[in-house]
């Protein structure tokens, strides 16, 4: 069986004034998975979702969606798809109800106000229906434009970062509804700035750097790629020299010291060292521990390791707006 | 054509939804020309060498005018409120006419336009101000007016459409007020130096209340002046032609390519 793409990009470049945004992008989505497009601020991961939903022009390359050419076709593109954005693309002065009656019709549906209050409750916006969505909070108000983006069963549905800055619940729920549409094959496109989100949801990981495509794979394939992070914290400085010697022959790894924290840690990609075998390597070494850890990568890690130098100010900053959201 | 009938009826609906849910701002800017009416009217009507009830019918053509040039201004806010807000997008990636947006502005914007030039006549009425002309000429009286209030909308959805923010747009649209002052819609352009005088004549504002003037029987055309002014009807339509002509494609082309 030949596997059919709801999204293939060859080359897709797009550059505002001084800024190339995208640099030669290459997307391959199968129909029916979710893939998520991974990479820090500025990575083009937000310019790839406006050019593949018709709101940008590419200065080079070419793609298609649904099936269709994007330049060539984009009214054809544009029935196929659902988009949500980064910012609620929803009507402010209009109630919620307003809002889907209004998209529905647009989209030529012949019982408009029913499909809306089909997708009110089942965005749990029936209560708030009649109110204007200026009046929302940024949860009701993501939900709200999931739902318009639903308004007709999409073929694609974009997702640009649909739980930045969302309450767990709200997150939650969207999270249940991106698998509940790749259920009914619905393909999904999402990009996200957190690996958590992308490992819940994605099929295959698109990692993003510097408008072009720094890594792909499955979460395990990346993560493997990647590795974990093994830690030992020890009773004294004098234990950290004897820790390091066990890490470094389990891990094969160059060990890395905190002299503070008394904590010494290596990366592995080891898929048999497990937590109890590290524990009982570094006792059995006679290592006095106060704690051990193995850590999964986390988003640091794969930014710092899969994408070049130039980028850690970007990962930087990345972890520091995350901190301040949560 | 269809599909844009079809599509522009929704964004219609919309625009008058908007509308109604922003019923403070409505009153405000329809109760504004009646203020400026009652005030001019009084305090101009006063110093001015006319005679006070003649110089307030001579002035309620004029407010009507002016205040459908507002059209820049109003079509421009909301035009930059709509660029600058993510339910544009939404309607770009939506597979619809791309002039329905727009459109559905323009056309919710003249039937608020047309309810609300109501009041200002019944005021009018009230401070002295009469048709004197047929109820046909009339009829064509407010048939200009909108007209002119729908060609004065594409220049602001252009503009709003080009504007940087929501803010520079309120600005630059606050700054339309000063249009009028150089027509005929106010003061009579008799008395302005000759350079001034041809500007004001020029205005397109100037050509619509010679007309308006003329259709209600407030004043006579001009036998005298620039071409516009002294020919007002023909003057005011050819006037409203090319507006539409150049400021709604231009409009529609910055709305398709919007961030493009």
């Amino acid at each position: 069986m030949t596997t059919t793409y709801a999204v293939l990009s060859e080359g897709l470049e797009k550059s505002f004034k001084e800024v190339r945004a995208l640099r030669g992008l290459d997307l391959a989505v199968a129909e029916g998975t979710v893939c998520g497009l991974l990479g820090p601020n500025g990575a083009g991961k937000t310019t790839a979702v406006r050019l593949l939903t018709t709101l940008l022009r590419p200065d080079a390359g070419s793609a298609r969606v649904a099936g269709h050419d994007l330049v060539r076709e984009p009214d054809a593109v544009r029935r196929a798809i659902g988009v949500t954005g980064q910012y609620a693309s929803v009507d402010g002065d209009l109630t919620g109800r307003e809002n889907l009656r209004l998209f529905a019709k647009l989209r030529r549906l012949p019982k408009a106000a029913a499909r809306a209050d089909e997708l009110l409750d089942r965005f749990e916006l029936a209560d708030a229906a009649d109110r204007p969505v200026s009046t929302y909070s940024g949860g009701m108000r993501r939900r709200l434009d999931l739902a318009a983006s639903l308004i007709t069963r999409p073929a694609v549905l974009f997702l640009d970062e649909p739980t930045t800055g969302l309450d767990p619940h709200s997150r939650n729920q969207i999270w249940e509804t991106v698998r509940a549409l790749k259920a009914e094959g619905t393909t999904v496109l999402l990009t996200t700035q957190y690996l958590e989100e992308a490992d819940q949801l994605a099929d295959d990981i698109v990692l993003v750097d510097r408008g072009r495509v720094a890594h792909s794979g499955t979460p395990a394939e990346l993560k493997a790629l990647i590795g974990s992070y093994a830690e030992a914290v020890v009773a004294d400085a004098d234990a950290m020299a004897g820790a390091a010697a066990v890490l470094d022959q389990l891990t094969g790894s160059r060990p890395d010291f905190d002299v503070e924290r008394h904590s010494v840690g290596a990366v592995t990609t080891d898929p048999t060292l497990t937590l109890p075998r590290l524990v009982r390597e570094l006792d059995a070494a006679g290592v006095p521990l106060l704690d051990v850890n193995l850590r999964p990568p986390t988003l640091d890690d794969v930014f710092l390791r899969l994408t070049d130098g130039s980028t850690r100010a970007g990962a930087r900053d990345l972890t520091d707006s995350k901190e301040l959201v949560t | 054509m269809s599909a844009l009938a079809y599509d522009g009826t929704a964004m219609l609906g919309r625009q008058l939804r908007r509308i109604r849910h922003n019923m403070g701002l409505l009153i405000l800017t329809q109760t504004m020309p009646i203020t400026m009416l009652l005030f001019f009217g009084y305090v101009f009507g006063s110093a001015l060498a006319m005679p006070g009830e003649e110089y307030r019918a001579f002035l309620v053509p004029g407010l009507l005018v002016a205040t459908a040039a507002n059209g820049i201004m109003t079509g421009m806010f909301q035009a930059a409120q709509d660029s600058h807000r993510g339910v544009m997008d939404r309607f770009r990636t939506l597979p619809i006419s791309r002039a329905a947006v727009p459109l559905g502005q323009a056309v919710g914007d003249l039937v608020v336009t047309a309810v609300g030039t109501v009041p200002v006549l019944l005021v009018g009425l009230a401070v002295g101000w009469r048709m004197e002309g047929s109820a046909l000429e009339a009829a064509g009286a407010v048939g200009l007016l909108l007209l002119f209030r729908f060609a004065t909308t594409w220049i602001g959805i252009l503009l709003g459409l080009a504007s940087q923010s929501e803010e520079a747009a309120g600005q630059l649209g606050g700054a339309t007020f000063l249009l009028p002052l150089l027509s005929n819609a106010y003061i009579p352009t008799d008395n302005l130096p000759g350079w001034l005088r041809t500007i004001a004549e020029w205005n397109p504002i100037s050509a619509v209340t010679t007309a308006l003037r003329d259709l209600f029987g407030n004043a006579p055309v001009p036998t005298e002046g620039a071409w516009p002014v002294t020919h007002p009807v023909a003057g005011s339509l050819a006037w409203c032609a090319v507006l539409i002509a150049v400021f709604m494609p231009l409009a529609v082309r910055r709305y398709t390519n919007g961030g493009r």
